[in-house]
């Protein structure tokens, strides 16, 4: 029976994920025509310019592609300020994280000729399951958010990261936790794992264990934590997860370091933990904290709205691609070769990119929850 | 296996702990199974209703910090019957708008299916965008701390720590633990009572046997019908004012994966079965904490789903049977 649920669910799935890709569509299309009311009295040489946006939007994971969006957005309209007569516009294709449903997207994204580059996919799961057709079609890639290790090793000369992989990160929460006893848990996603399994060969852990995305119960988990003797937990995963783990083990009474990355830096970690449980715990980022004018800037291309995890690099993101149609490169190879060769400072830090297409020089910062709040201001570098 | 025999009690106290309140949400399953053969799979929908109301209610009487249970014990009755209340009327809708109009009409047993699955997106959905819905009414300031930040996770605004209240093997049993089980015990032992001692619950019985010759002998089936989503609501809402005080945080999407658990629990305990849901609810929650302990946390579900399988081999009725309308119920 619950065979017959699960199946049931996935068409239901494809069906609202149908849904919501024709409600995005239609979004992009008013933002077009828009632009195009404006562009008509200008001048006749602007071509009309999409940058793609793919990543989860709806779905479990939707706030974070909705802080990625966010960040496109914010840059989108600095850019638009300027170029009146010449708008660009996002195009999103939202894939909630799903590789399956990024797979069909793909094919969407690289027949849509207005589409001068793509930030994103937004998780790794999804990057590896579509970088073959973007880097067939020839699409420059920009993802402000996949990690994982192997994206990079593929050959796939069209994509890009903004920020440092999963090896430079684990390798540095390592080198954190050096004389403690560590206790590793991950999630079992390509990213979480990966993560941790970085830590893992960085250092003994006394114990691991895997749980699942979505869990909200942790109490096995707990004990075994606590019976381990360890005074350090390192998760790799993200915040809906961590925040509840971090969250059971104070209450068990276990009082050790909780370090997680970049997955659970965000705001949202403490609210799920509690202030209380939350304490103390460090989490590291491959990106430097924003600059004090960013959350004003993003506020007001997004109202209501905060800057959270990535919104920073899919900024960045999106600001190389509008210098690469600035400096008239709007074709996709010579937009591709714009992006390898770029090299300038972005909010989340210098961007200049390796030959395998992973940014150079990413220092890892450990960001610490004090007085009850993410500080994001004040991260010490992991050196 | 060392960490298994070492705490044997901490993991079969916290299994139970979780599993009572699989069981509560069974019930709905159960209930709705026993008086119309079908799975109501929005029912995991009427769950998560609940553990946001819960929340809800501590944000509208402005409960921040952190407090201990006797602290929050005013706030967390009026957070259960208001959680309870939703619930249940978010049942009562369910049954009014996706049920109702196919009973009617005498649908397939596997259109009410689809409709269910098709109302299970629709209100976890409608959940994860109330801050769209709020917007139509120019509402999402005023209501922001309610509605804000949709899809992510919402959390009670107060946390409510555990005090240890005494000592089995190497576990300290904590306030929320003990709650939790009597709560739901009680939950149980009530509903039981009114199925088997009530009119109402003569009524749901005899529904369950025969709907025909009930409707003969007067016995109004759409009020039976309405009246048996009712009661698996309240019981979810129950569940997720308990869940809520150990969890402390809910989403949109929160009743997808605990739902799957309610129903694997019905299913192991018979489905149909009242009793049957409590006792396979206990024994699932155990279950994947003892998986969890001997195999890694990632085995947890396998180890449930086949202890599922097992148990359906040799008794393919459940543990306990089918039975709503028998005397058992």
């Amino acid at each position: 029976m619950t065979g017959t649920k699960k199946t049931a669910r996935v068409f239901a799935l494809a069906g609202v994920a149908a849904l919501a890709l024709s409600a995005c569509g239609t979004t992009g299309g008013n933002n077009s025509a828009n632009a195009g009311s404006g562009n008509s009295s200008g001048s006749g040489s602007c071509g009309h310019y999409e940058i793609a946006y793919m990543g989860a939007l709806t779905g479990p994971n939707g706030a974070l592609g909705q802080n990625m969006l966010g960040g496109i957005n914010t840059a989108l309209s600095e850019y638009n300020a300027k170029h009146a007569d010449c708008k660009v516009t996002v195009k999103t294709f939202d894939s909630q994280g799903d590789p399956d449903q990024a797979s069909k997207l793909a094919l969407n994204v690289v027949n849509d000729t207005k589409v001068v580059g793509l930030i994103g996919p937004g998780f790794s799961g999804e990057s590896k399951a579509t970088g073959k057709t973007f880097f067939s079609a020839g699409l420059p890639s920009i993802s402000p958010s996949a990690t994982e290790v192997d994206l990079t090793e593929q050959g796939w000369t069209t994509w890009h990261r903004v920020i440092g992989n999963d090896s430079a990160q684990g390798a540095a929460d390592a080198k954190y936790l050096t004389g403690k006893k560590v206790f590793v848990v991950d999630d079992a996603s390509v990213y979480g794992k990966g993560l941790a399994d970085v830590v893992r060969k960085g250092l003994k852990p006394v114990g691991n264990d895997e749980v699942q995305t979505g869990q909200t119960d942790f109490s096995a988990t707990v004990t075994k934590i606590k019976g381990s003797g360890a005074d350090a937990v390192f998760y790799g995963g993200y915040y809906a997860e961590s925040g509840l783990l971090v969250k059971q083990l104070r209450q068990a009474g276990w009082k050790g370091l909780f370090m997680s990355g970049d997955g659970s830096e965000d705001p949202a970690f403490v609210k799920v933990a509690g202030s209380q449980a939350a304490e103390g715990a460090v989490l590291s980022a491959p990106a430097a904290p924003a600059p004090a004018d960013f959350g004003t800037k993003y506020a007001s291309a997004n109202p209501g709205k905060t800057a959270g995890l990535y919104s920073t690099q899919s900024y960045d993101a999106a600001n190389i691609f509008l210098a690469g149609i600035d400096a008239g490169d709007t074709s996709l190879s010579k937009m591709n070769d714009f992006v390898t060769n770029y090299s300038g400072t972005g909010v989340s830090g210098p961007i200049k990119f390796d030959s395998k297409g992973d940014i150079q020089t990413s220092t890892i910062y450990a960001y610490s929850v004090k007085n009850g709040q993410l500080d994001t201001a004040n991260p010490a570098p992991i050196k | 296996m060392h960490t298994f025999t070492h705490q044997f009690f901490e993991l079969t106290i916290t299994g139970l702990v979780l599993g009572s309140i699989y069981a509560l949400v069974a019930l709905g399953y159960t209930m709705v199974y026993g008086v119309l053969q079908l799975i109501n799979f929005a029912h995991s929908e009427v769950f998560m209703y609940g553990t946001f109301a819960t929340a809800w209610v501590f944000v509208f009487f402005d409960q921040t910090g952190v407090n201990s249970i006797g602290g929050e014990i005013g706030f967390l009755l009026i957070a259960l019957v208001v959680a309870m209340l939703v619930s249940g009327g978010v049942a009562l809708l369910l049954e009014r708008v996706a049920y109702r109009p196919l009973i009617k009409k005498n649908a397939p047993k596997l259109i009410a299916l689809i409709s269910a699955i098709g109302a299970s997106f629709v209100l976890s959905e409608a959940m994860g965008l109330r801050d769209r819905i709020a917007a139509w009414f120019g509402l999402e300031d005023n209501l922001g701390n309610y509605v804000g930040n949709a899809r992510n996770n919402y959390t009670m605004p107060v946390q409510i720590n555990p005090k240890g209240l005494f000592t089995i093997g190497d576990y300290t049993v904590t306030d929320i633990d003990v709650i939790t089980i009597v709560a739901a015990l009680g939950m149980m032992f009530a509903l039981q009572v009114f199925v088997s001692r009530t009119r109402f619950g003569r009524g749901i019985r005899a529904v369950a046997q025969d709907p025909e010759s009930a409707a003969l002998m007067g016995v109004n089936s759409t009020r039976v019908i309405q009246l048996t989503f009712f009661l698996g609501g309240l019981m979810a809402g129950a569940a997720a004012t308990l869940y809520m005080l150990r969890i402390g945080s809910t989403r949109n999407d929160a009743g997808f994966i605990f739902g799957v658990k309610a129903f694997t629990a019905a299913v192991m305990g018979g489905i149909g079965n009242l009793r049957g849901a409590l006792l396979g609810g206990l024994i699932l929650g155990v279950a994947e904490n003892w998986g969890s302990a001997f195999l890694g946390s990632q085995w947890k579900d396998v180890v449930a789903f086949v202890l599922l399988v097992v148990i359906l081999l040799i008794r393919p009725q459940g543990l306990l049977g089918e039975s709503l309308g028998k005397a058992r119920a």
